[in-house]
C-alpha cells in the first residue's frame, strides 16, 4: 500500500509543499491575514461622522455650532487655501461657504459628500426654523450575515481554492517540466494517470486544512458562521477545488518555463480576482457584462459559498452554479489531457 | 507468465537477442540534423560507450534508444522490443528493463534521498529495496539528506540509483560525471562497474576520453549526428598507426619555426598536426623521434618553451579524425 505509486507520489507532492515555508504562508497564512486586515478595516461600527468644513467669514462660528450637532457631522473652521486640497482629498466631505445664500461645496459623484449635504442642510434648516410635516419613527435592524465581513470570507474562501488550484498545481507541474522531472518519469513505467491524479489527490487533503483554518479562524475571530449544512460546504469546496485544478492542469499543459505559466495564471486570474465579486458585488458591473461575469468559475463559486454560508441554502437550489464550476472543471481537464506535453 | 519473464527466458534460451539494435537512425530538428544516419549493435554484457563534443548527436541518440525520442526514420530494437506509441503494456513492460539515467534531471529539491529512490521504486513491480540501492552508489549515510543538499557528486549518484533500483538488464547513462570532480567521477565509474560485474549491459555518452577509455569496452566516436568511428579503445587508437604522441611549442622570436613536411620526415613522425598554440607529433618511436626534433630545432635555432609526450588517447584520435580537439570542438 504504501508503496503503490499513487501513495508515493501524492506524499512527494505534499512533502514538496509543506516542506516550502513561503507555500504554506501563501495557501493558508495569506487569506487569514486579507480576512483579518479587510474584517478590521471594513467592521460595522456604525456609520461615521462625516466632516464639514466651514470656510473662515464672518459668522462662521455660529454655523460651526450648529452643524456639529447633528449627529451625523463634525464640523470645524477651514482656513480658505486649506479648504481646496481638504475637499479634493476627501477629509472634507463638504465644504460650507457662509453668506447669502449659503454655499454647498461639493463633489456630488461622492456618496459620503451627498449624504453631508443632505445633513448639512437638514441642520441648518431646522435650525432656521423649519418642521417636520410628517411623524416618522426608525426601526434599527442588523441582520446576521448582512456585515461585510460575512460577505468577504465566502470570497476569500473561493479565491483561496483558485489560488491553490492553479498555484499549487501549475506550478509543480511546469517545475517537474523545466527540471525534467516529468521526462525522467516517463522513462519508468509510471503511469501518467498516477501522477495526474496525485496531484489531485493532495489538493484535496490539503483543502480540509486549508477551508477549516479560514473558517475557524473566520468564526472564532469575527463570528462568521456556516449557517447552511456542513455536508453541503464539504461538496461545494471539494467540487471547487477540483475544477480549478483542472484549470491549474490546464494551465500548466504546455507551458514550458516557469515565467510562462506565471504570465497564463495572472491572466486567468487577475480577471476573477476583480469580476467574480470576491471583496465586492460584482452587481456593480454594467449589465452588458453581466453574463460573462457570472459564467466564470470563480463567480459561481463564491455565489453557491454565499448561498451556503449566509443564507443556508441547501444543494438542490444550487444546480446553476455547481453545474458552472463542475462544467470549467470537466472542460478544463479533458482539453488539458489532450494538450498535456509530457516531457 | 509475465511479458518481462518471458522476454528474460527468451534472451537465456536461444542465442542472445543484442541489447540494442539500430539502423539508420535520423533526428531532424527545425535547424539542425541533430542525428544523421547512425546504425548501432550494443551486445548484452558490454558497456559501450557514445564518445563526441557537445552538439554531436549524443543525447539525441540516447533519448531515442531510450524511447524518449521519435526518430524521423530508422529502426530501434532494445533487448529484443520495439518501442510503440504511448503507454502501451509493451512500452511499459521494456520499461521495466532498463535503467535510464538522464543528462539534464533535478531531481525534486525538498526530498529527502530515501523518500526520492523510494518514489522511482514504486514505479517498478520488481526492484531493490531502498537499502540496497542506496548501499549500490554509497549514499546510505545520506539517506535523510535532501538532494538541495547533496554535493554534485552525490546528486549524480542519487540519480543513478533512481536508474538502479529497478534491477535493469540495461542501463543508460547519459554524460553521468559532467561537471564532478575526480573523486566523484572516480566513485561513480565503481558504481558502474558493480552493475557491469552482475551481468549488466550499459550504453554511456560522455566527452571525457578518459572515461571512455577507462569504462568501454567498445567506443562510438560521433560527431555533427554521425559515427566517424567505432571499435574498442585499444583499436580506436591503434588506428592512429602510432603509440605515441609528442607535443611541443616554440618561444617567440628566435629561430624559425620547422616545416610541417621536415618534422614529418623526421625518423619514428607518422603524422603533423600544427595548431595555433603547439604542433602535435603522432609517434612510433619516441626514443628515435625526439632527439631528431631536437637536432631539427637547433639547427633552426629555434627555443623551446615546451614539450610534452604521452600515449596516445581517444582525444588524439578524435583530433586526428575531425583536426578539431574534443573539448572545445
Amino acid at each position: 500500500m504504501r508503496d503503490h505509486p499513487l501513495v508515493q507520489l501524492t506524499l512527494a507532492r505534499m512533502r514538496e509543499f509543506y516542506r516550502e515555508p513561503e507555500a504554506i504562508f501563501w495557501v493558508f497564512g495569506f487569506p487569514i491575514v486579507l480576512a483579518f486586515a479587510l474584517g478590521i478595516a471594513f467592521r460595522n461600527r456604525g456609520p461615521e461622522e462625516l466632516r464639514v468644513g466651514v470656510l473662515r467669514s464672518s459668522g462662521d462660528s455660529e454655523l460651526v455650532q450648529i452643524l456639529d450637532r447633528s449627529p451625523m457631522l463634525t464640523a470645524a473652521r477651514v482656513e480658505p487655501d486649506e479648504a481646496r486640497a481638504q475637499l479634493r482629498s476627501g477629509r472634507l466631505a463638504l465644504l460650507v461657504v457662509p453668506g447669502d445664500p449659503l454655499v454647498y461645496r461639493y463633489d456630488p459623484t461622492r456618496e459620503e459628500s451627498r449624504l453631508a449635504r443632505l445633513g448639512a442642510d437638514e441642520a441648518l434648516q431646522r435650525s432656521r426654523g423649519r418642521t417636520d410635516v410628517a411623524s416618522v419613527s426608525d426601526e434599527k435592524v442588523t441582520e446576521p450575515g448582512s456585515r461585510y465581513i460575512d460577505f468577504l470570507i465566502p470570497g476569500l474562501l473561493g479565491m483561496n481554492l483558485m489560488g491553490s488550484g492553479l498555484w499549487g498545481i501549475g506550478f509543480s507541474v511546469v517545475q517537474a517540466r523545466t527540471k525534467k522531472l516529468l521526462k525522467r518519469f516517463m522513462a519508468t513505467p509510471m503511469k501518467r494517470s498516477h501522477y495526474l491524479s496525485s496531484f489531485i489527490l493532495s489538493r484535496l487533503l490539503f483543502l480540509f486544512v486549508e477551508v477549516a483554518a479560514l473558517l475557524g479562524f473566520a468564526r472564532w475571530v469575527f463570528g462568521v458562521g456556516v449557517h447552511g449544512s456542513l455536508g453541503a460546504m464539504a461538496f461545494i469546496t471539494v467540487l471547487g477545488s477540483l475544477s480549478f485544478a483542472g484549470l491549474g492542469m490546464l494551465v500548466a499543459s504546455r507551458a514550458r518555463t516557469i515565467e510562462a505559466v506565471s504570465g497564463l495564471m495572472n491572466l486567468v486570474m487577475l480577471p476573477m480576482w476583480i469580476l467574480s465579486g470576491t471583496f465586492f458585488s460584482y452587481a456593480r458591473f454594467p449589465d452588458v457584462i453581466q453574463p460573462f461575469v457570472k459564467a466564470l468559475p470563480l463567480t459561481a463559486l463564491n455565489d453557491a459559498l454565499r448561498a451556503v454560508m449566509i443564507d443556508g441554502t441547501s444543494l438542490t437550489q444550487l444546480g446553476a452554479p455547481l453545474a458552472i464550476v463542475a462544467g470549467w472543471g470537466i472542460v478544463s481537464f479533458t482539453v488539458a489531457l489532450k494538450i498535456f506535453r509530457w516531457r | 507468465m509475465s511479458a518481462v519473464e518471458a522476454g528474460r527466458l527468451h534472451a537465456a534460451s536461444s542465442r542472445p537477442v543484442p541489447a540494442v539494435r539500430c539502423t539508420g537512425l535520423v533526428k531532424r530538428y527545425a535547424d539542425v540534423v541533430a542525428v544523421d544516419g547512425i546504425d548501432l549493435t550494443i551486445e548484452t554484457g558490454e558497456c559501450f560507450g557514445l564518445l563526441g563534443p557537445n552538439g554531436a548527436g549524443k543525447t539525441t541518440t540516447i533519448e531515442i534508444l531510450e524511447g524518449l525520442t521519435v526518430p524521423d526514420t530508422g529502426s530501434v530494437e532494445v533487448l529484443g522490443m520495439r518501442w510503440g506509441k504511448g503507454e502501451g503494456a509493451a512500452n511499459q513492460a521494456l520499461r521495466e528493463r532498463l535503467g535510464i539515467q538522464l543528462q539534464e534531471t533535478q531531481l525534486a529539491d525538498k526530498l529527502t534521498v530515501e523518500e526520492t529512490v523510494r518514489l522511482f521504486r514504486s514505479f517498478y513491480r520488481k526492484s531493490h529495496t531502498v537499502e540496497e540501492v542506496l548501499a549500490l552508489v554509497e549514499l546510505e549515510e545520506k539517506r535523510k539528506a535532501w538532494v538541495v543538499k547533496l554535493s554534485g557528486g552525490q546528486k549524480q549518484r542519487l540519480a543513478v540509483a533512481c536508474a538502479l533500483v529497478s534491477r535493469p538488464e540495461l542501463l543508460f547513462l547519459d554524460e553521468p560525471t559532467t561537471g564532478l570532480d575526480p573523486q566523484s567521477r572516480r566513485q561513480l565509474w565503481e558504481v558502474i562497474g558493480r552493475f557491469r560485474a552482475q551481468g549488466g549491459t550499459v550504453l554511456l555518452t560522455t566527452h571525457y576520453m578518459e572515461e571512455a577509455e577507462r569504462l568501454c569496452d567498445r567506443v562510438a566516436i560521433m560527431d555533427h549526428g554521425k559515427v566517424i568511428a567505432l571499435d574498442s579503445t585499444p583499436r580506436l587508437i591503434a588506428s592512429l598507426g602510432a603509440e605515441h604522441v609528442v607535443e611541443f611549442a616554440l618561444a617567440g622570436g628566435a629561430g624559425s619555426a620547422p616545416e610541417a613536411a621536415e618534422l614529418a620526415a623526421l625518423p619514428g613522425v607518422r603524422s603533423v598536426r600544427p595548431s595555433i598554440d603547439r604542433t602535435a607529433l603522432t609517434v612510433t618511436e619516441v626514443h628515435r623521434a625526439v632527439p631528431a626534433l631536437m637536432a631539427l630545432l637547433e639547427r633552426r635555432n629555434a627555443e623551446l618553451s615546451m614539450l610534452t609526450t604521452h600515449h596516445a588517447t581517444l582525444e588524439d584520435v578524435f583530433v586526428s579524425l575531425t583536426g578539431r580537439q574534443l573539448r572545445d570542438a
